[in-house]
This record gives C-alpha cells, structure tokens and sequence, in this order.
C-alpha cells in the first residue's frame, strides 16, 4: 500500500515537472516565432512536408467517411421522410464535428508521428546540441517554423476534409440513393449557419493544431536520445494527441454548442 | 596539483571545475590551461567526462562550482546573446559530425555563414568551397550526409566549423572509429589548420599515438582528477603508474579491468536469487 502511494506521488511528481517543462517549451516556440517571421521560406518548406504531404490521406479519409455518413444519414432520415435534409446532417457533422477532430487525429498519426520522430534523432544525433554551439537557436531555427506550420496546416486540413466529405455525402446520397440533388444543396445551405457552424469548426481545428503540434514537437525535444526513447516519443505523441484531441473537442463542444 | 609551471598566455582557462551527473562525481576541483595557438590535448579514458568538458566549456552545462574563462568572459555569467556571440568564435567537432541530415554537404557548410552573416550567395558560394577544398572534400559538395564514410562526415563538420573562422576549435573524439587513412588524414588536418589559421584547439582523445602526435601540452584526466600534465614528452616519461598504464595500453593497473563486484567464488557459489 504505501510502495502503491509512493509509486502514484512519484508519477504525478514526473508528470507535473513534465507538464512545467513542455509550458517551458512552448513558450520558447511562440516567442521564437518573432524571428521566423523575416523567414517565411523555413515556415513554408515545413508546411509542405507537415501540410501537403498530409493531402492525400487527408482527402481519401474525408472522402469515406462522407460516403459513410451519406450511407447511414440516408436509412435514418428516410425512415422520418426526410431524407431531403442529408445534406444538412452531413454538412453539420463534417464541419462541427467530423472534419477538425477526425483529420486532427490523422495530423497527429501522420505528421505528429513524424515531427516527434525526426525531433527526437535529430537530439540523438546531436544536431540540435551542433546547432546551439554553432550559436544557432534550435528552437527558433527548427521549432518554431514547424510549429507555425502544423498550426496554420491544421485549419486548411480540416477543411479540406470537410469540403471532400460533404462531395462523398452527395454521390452517395444523389447518385446512389437518389436524393435531389437541388434540395441536398439548398437544404445545407439555409441550415448551416456561417457563425455558428464553420467558424465554431474552423476555431477546434486551430485549437486542435495547436494542441497536436505542440505534444509532438515536445515529445520530440524532451525524447531520450536513444533508439527506444525515439519510438516511446513517438508513441507517446499519437496516444497523448488522441487524447487530448477528445477531450478538448467535448469541452469545446459543450461551449459553443451548449445553449442552443 | 601544481599550476605554477603554466603558460599564462591562456585563451580558456577552466578553474576549479567541480561537475556531478547524479551520485557520480565527473571533476573533481580541477583547473586547466589552453594556451593560445596551441593544441591541447585532454586524454583519459571513456566515461571519464570529456565529452562534458567541451559542453561546459561551450556554456551548453553549467559546473557546480569553479570558473570557465573563454578569451576574457566567464562563460557561465554571460547572457544569452553574449553567449551566442561567445560561440560564434568557437567551433566545436562533434564524435558523430552532428551535420545536419536534410541538406547536403554544400548547403551544411554553408548554414552557419547563411545563419549568422547577410552574403551575398555568391560569396558564400566561394567561402564553403576554400573551407571544402581545405579538408580536401570540393568534390563532395553534393553528396547528403548519409552518403558519407564516417572519416568524410567528419571533415565535413571541420569545414562546417571553421567556416565562421574561429579562434578556437574543440574536437570530441576526432580519431574515434577510423580507419587508418582516415586517422592520418584528421591528424594532419588539426596539426594544419592550428598552424595555418592560427587557431587554438582542444582535443580530447583516448587515442595515445594520434594525439600525442600532434599535441603541445597533454592532460590526462582519470576520475574526476588530473593524474598527469606535460608535454607529450614528459607524458611518455611519467613516473605515475596510471599515465603509465594509460599510455601503454596494460589491461589491469591501478585502472581494474574488473568492475568493482563481490568475490567471484562467492558469486558462483551463491544461489543466483536476487535480493
């Protein structure tokens, strides 16, 4: 009993010198992005490899499960009579809920992963602690464009997601099922509201970015510099993002949608 | 140990260094001089702390007590720019050349010329091929750093860290896992390039020949103490039993070749349950 409750203090002790360190970190990286800012090309070249790279995974992803929630929406809303107002219910879910919390999830599996990884050698193969004695920062020089970057890809992936999505609803909705074609549009485009509905959506999936990029830039920093200390890094990434990514999305939710 | 033989010409100056990582005590109170335009070697063997007397040296560790000087500044009381504008004029060799993997050869010698300087490319162009032709690498500008032997990776870092034209230059186990060409041709480079830009350099080594082939002035450090200083001459004539059996290479000495354990026949007569 007493080894079990010296075991749990010595846990959150780690875990809240952990926590301090990564508030550390990121508030290095967001006062490092002062100097990055004369320097769009650093910010660019990762929004490609973090962004654009994420493209297709993003657009098949979003493309089923469009073509699923046309499936499902169809069977249930047919049975009220309703199954006009597919578009609605696919466009609401995509964008409210679906499009930032599904492609924040694949950011974190496909680039998170990524950054953690290339992080974490970069420390085992002593770039960084090169870079600092070559008086180079490395966190203004290698942390914080990444960060901007996953943090201005993030919204964009989100919305691409929801874009394909809402495209893979309708040919499965109009062209297989045979719902007009006119009112799947038009219904979403009375119901969705601009504020309400992309905004909300556009606000998580920036929180979203936020959150992912920051867990996997510091998992990367703060990895042990070993082979094994790199792969529970990158572990460590994918599972605390996931996490992090519900949790934020119910509180998000429940305040944005919550007096409705 | 006695300081008053040293050169007072000194470019860094580490006093009274004491350094602990956990329980293990790295130094112990010790004071070296690097005098300018010389090579110094530090020697001693793995797991002795050398590898953290560059990093303290180079302000990326901070000592428990005692006082580094780099040309006149105390390392460790610097501010951040200070330091950074401290490091610009030193170079430092990683054991694994640490070049950046992304960018090939060229674009990693000229990275501290493009992070620190506004020239024009085409001067850069110019400064990272004499910094490339020096190490006798031109013809390896566009080769990326996985398609590099080990001896090559490290030549490259040399060019990459005399770019900016140093006062100084820390090597951290340059003769590590070389071949014997490679070996000669490092050791070369440091002796030249000391002489030819009028550098000062700090090596530090386990490797006897190599590094006495080429130093001024040896310390050998074992257990957090220096146990041996002097030209590699007087090195090589130590009456110390421990330089001696460093020198020499002797499996056990006062350096054991066992790591300290209980008595052996104990050991296998015992159960093997742990305690």
């Amino acid at each position: 009993m007493i080894e079990f409750l010296q075991q749990l203090g010595q846990n959150t002790r780690t875990g809240f010198t952990k926590l301090g360190r990564g508030t550390f970190f990121l508030f290095q990286t967001i006062s490092g992005i002062l100097s990055v800012l004369p320097r769009p090309r650093l910010v660019l070249n990762q929004m490609y490899s973090i962004g654009v790279l994420s493209f297709l995974i993003i657009t098949i992803s979003g493309l089923f499960v469009g073509m699923v929630l046309g499936l499902q929406g169809y069977y249930i809303l047919s049975d009220f009579g309703a199954e006009e107002t597919l578009g609605v219910m696919v466009a609401a879910s995509l964008v409210r809920e679906l499009g930032p919390v599904v492609s924040a999830l694949l950011f974190a599996g496909r680039a998170g992963s990524a950054l953690t990884a290339e992080i974490g050698l970069m420390k085992a193969t002593e770039q960084l602690s090169g870079m600092e004695m070559m008086a180079v920062d490395p966190i203004k020089r290698i942390i914080s464009p990444r960060f901007l970057a996953g943090f201005l890809s993030m919204p964009l992936l989100a919305a691409l997601f929801s874009a394909v999505g809402i495209i893979g609803g309708q040919m499965v909705g109009s062209g297989l099922l045979g719902v007009d074609e006119g009112a799947y549009w038009s219904q979403m485009q009375a119901k969705l509201d601009f504020q309400d509905d992309i905004i909300n959506g556009v606000i998580k999936s920036i929180v979203f970015g936020f959150i992912a990029s920051w867990i996997a830039l510091f998992e990367g920093y703060d990895a042990i510099p070993t082979s094994e200390g790199v792969s529970r890094a990158t572990t460590r990434t994918v599972v605390n993002s996931a996490f992090s990514i519900l949790g934020l999305d119910f509180i998000l939710t429940a305040l944005m949608f919550g007096d409705n | 140990m006695d300081n008053s033989g040293l050169p007072q010409n000194s470019l860094v100056s580490v006093q009274n260094l004491s350094f602990s990582r956990g329980n293990k005590k790295i130094f112990d109170d010790i004071s070296l001089e690097f005098e300018r335009g010389k090579i110094t070697a530090i020697m001693g063997p793995s797991g002795t702390g050398k590898t953290t007397l560059l990093k303290l040296i180079g302000g990326q560790l901070f000592p428990e007590q005692g006082t580094i000087i780099v040309d006149g500044n105390n390392v460790h009381r610097l501010r951040r720019s200070e330091l950074y504008n401290l490091r610009k004029r030193m170079g430092m060799l990683f054991q694994s050349g640490a070049l950046l993997t992304d960018m090939n050869v060229f674009d990693n010698v000229a990275f501290p010329l493009r992070e620190h300087t506004h020239l024009p490319e085409s001067m850069i162009r110019t400064l990272v091929l004499m910094k490339l032709q020096a190490v006798g690498l031109r013809g390896a500008r566009n080769l990326m750093p996985n398609e590099l032997s080990g001896g090559m990776a490290r030549r490259i870092a040399l060019a990459r860290a005399i770019a900016l034209d140093p006062m100084m230059i820390m090597y951290d186990e340059p003769f590590t896992g070389q071949d014997p060409i490679s070996k000669g041709a490092l050791v070369h480079l440091i002796k030249s390039l000391n002489t030819i830009l009028s550098l000062t350099s700090i090596v530090v080594s386990h490797d006897v020949q190599e590094t006495a082939a080429i130093a001024d002035y040896i310390y050998v450090i074992s257990e957090g103490k220096i146990v041996g200083q002097g030209t590699p001459k007087e090195i090589e004539q130590s009456d110390s039993d421990w330089v001696q059996q460093f020198m020499t290479g002797a499996a056990d000495g006062p350096a054991h070749f066992h790591y300290p354990a209980k008595d052996y026949v104990d050991d296998l007569l015992s159960t093997g349950k742990r305690y």
